[in-house]
């Protein structure tokens, strides 16, 4: 069976969205599959856009996958970045990863 | 005004087959991109890339697609303008006026969005109301160098455009301030290296871990203040500043043509990927319709479909007749071949 790790998309504005998403797909997938807004995605979950900016929740920013350099290079264009931004189509969901928790940027790029 | 058999928006991979459809039915385009080259995510996005799935190239980057495109349809000598935006489109009869930002105009029976996920647009820093110093001595790009000689010159970025100017601009500027969110950059190593050295000379001043958080000034951008990431800030005083956030698309005026839109795609049936609108039609990474996939293969298709229709629009005294490329002598005279 597929595990469905819940992950909470907290949008700018603090409206919240709790959602179960199929492990394997990325926290990008996860936002544009239930209509979250505030993730944009534009190039597809590519590494290539940054318009899928999410802020990793302080205690979950050890747990999740290490960044790589072409993420790195990639956030320099990202909205308002700090030290817990990361692009959402880069961390795909496991199912240690339940209960997970982001926060949307005030807009994308 | 410039009349034209069609008027293609967007020189992306899909705008620039649909020049190859259009052609070899014997109609003329014209091609516009607010970039300044063709190619569209390809070249902007991913140019040495792998690409896997173009049908009969086991392998080919966004580069040589974009290469092999331009040279596919180079016996039909299109027209290309660039570093404009269309931005207006209307009608008068059967007909279409297209106006891009640079007040170019066409008339034509046919407009093939050809758009992909919107026009490519400088990132901004993110600070309120900047607009009001864009053009006075806020720039996103460089158009005359010797607009900054003597001055103290503020750049932000940490890529081959923010590194290149760092070190140009150190030939003729008081004082270049290189500003970045981290100590490590997307550049070539050598420029890097080079700016480095100008450091050591007292050209250049690296701040990096520091983000913009407010532009100031009257009338023009006087002073900035940026924040590094320990939370102290610092003011600097600016002649100018130029920001190189790199680009991001932007579905812009498109949203404004009155055609039905789902998200941020345009509408259009699967028949001849018209969207409600009669002679404008959409393709490519645009358009959506029940089963799309954003590929460049499905976009090749759609713009083979839409040109049978833009030649009855555009010819319609003529009978269209399909044609093997192999075997027409019509097609071979259109591509030069003997
Ligand atoms: C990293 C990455 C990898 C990819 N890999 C593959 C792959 O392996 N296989 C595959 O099939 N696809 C792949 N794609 C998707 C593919 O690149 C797109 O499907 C394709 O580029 C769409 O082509 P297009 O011509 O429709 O649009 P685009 O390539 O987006 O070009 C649109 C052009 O229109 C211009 N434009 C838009 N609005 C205006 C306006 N108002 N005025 C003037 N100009 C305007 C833009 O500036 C742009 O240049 C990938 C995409 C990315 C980001
Ligand atoms: S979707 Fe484009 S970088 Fe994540």
């Amino acid at each position: 069976m597929t595990y469905m790790p819940k992950v909470t998309y907290i949008e700018h504005n603090g409206t919240t969205h709790e959602i179960e998403v199929e492990s394997g797909l990325s926290i990008m997938e996860g936002a544009i599959q239930n209509g979250v807004p505030g993730i944009d995605a534009d190039c597809g979950g590519a590494c290539a856009c940054a318009t899928c900016h999410v802020y990793v929740k302080e205690e979950w920013v050890e747990k999740i996958s290490e960044i790589s350099e072409s993420e790195k290079d990639m956030l320099d264009f990202a909205f308002e970045t700090k030290n817990n931004s990361r692009l959402s189509c880069q961390l795909i969901l496991e199912e240690k990863h339940d209960g997970l928790v982001v926060n949307l940027p005030e807009k994308q790029g | 005004m410039i009349k034209t058999d069609a008027v293609i928006v967007g020189a992306g991979p899909v705008g620039l087959f649909s020049v190859f459809e259009l052609g070899i039915l014997g109609l003329n385009a014209h091609v516009i991109d607010n970039l300044d080259r063709a190619g569209g995510q390809c070249i902007e996005l991913y140019p040495d890339k792998p690409i896997y799935d173009i049908p009969a190239l086991p392998e080919c980057t966004g580069e040589s697609l974009t290469k092999n495109l331009l040279k596919q349809i180079k016996p039909f000598q299109t027209k290309f303008h660039y570093n404009q935006r269309v931005e207006k489109l209307e009608k008068k009869n059967n007909c279409w006026f297209v106006t891009t930002s640079e007040k170019v105009q066409f008339e034509t029976p046919n407009i093939i969005i050809a758009a992909g996920v919107g026009s490519f647009e400088p990132r901004k820093p993110p600070i309120k109301n900047i607009e009001r110093f864009e053009k006075i001595n806020l720039f996103y790009s460089v158009k005359d160098k010797n607009k900054f000689k003597d001055q103290t010159v503020c750049i932000f970025g940490g890529g081959d455009s923010a590194l290149d100017w760092t070190v140009e601009l150190s030939k003729i500027a008081k004082k270049i301030f290189l500003i970045h969110r981290r100590d490590e950059f997307r550049a070539a190593q050598h420029t890097v290296d080079l700016a480095k050295d100008l450091e050591k000379k007292g050209k250049v001043d690296f701040l990096t871990r520091y983000q913009p958080l407010d532009f100031q000034g009257n009338g023009k951008l006087e002073k900035i203040v940026i924040k590094h990431d320990n939370g102290d800030l610092k003011e600097l005083n600016v002649d100018s500043v130029l920001a190189f956030f790199g680009l991001k698309m932007e579905l812009g005026p498109i949203a404004n043509w009155g055609l039905d839109l789902e998200a941020k795609s345009l509408k259009v049936n699967t028949e001849n990927f018209q969207t409600n609108e009669k002679g404008i039609f959409a393709i490519g990474d645009i358009c959506t319709y029940p089963g799309k996939i954003k590929l460049i293969l499905s976009g090749f298709h759609e713009g083979a479909l839409s040109a049978q229709e833009c030649f009855k629009r555009a010819r319609p005294n003529e009978k269209y007749i399909f044609r093997f490329t192999t075997s027409s002598s019509d097609i071979h005279k259109r591509l030069g071949v003997k």
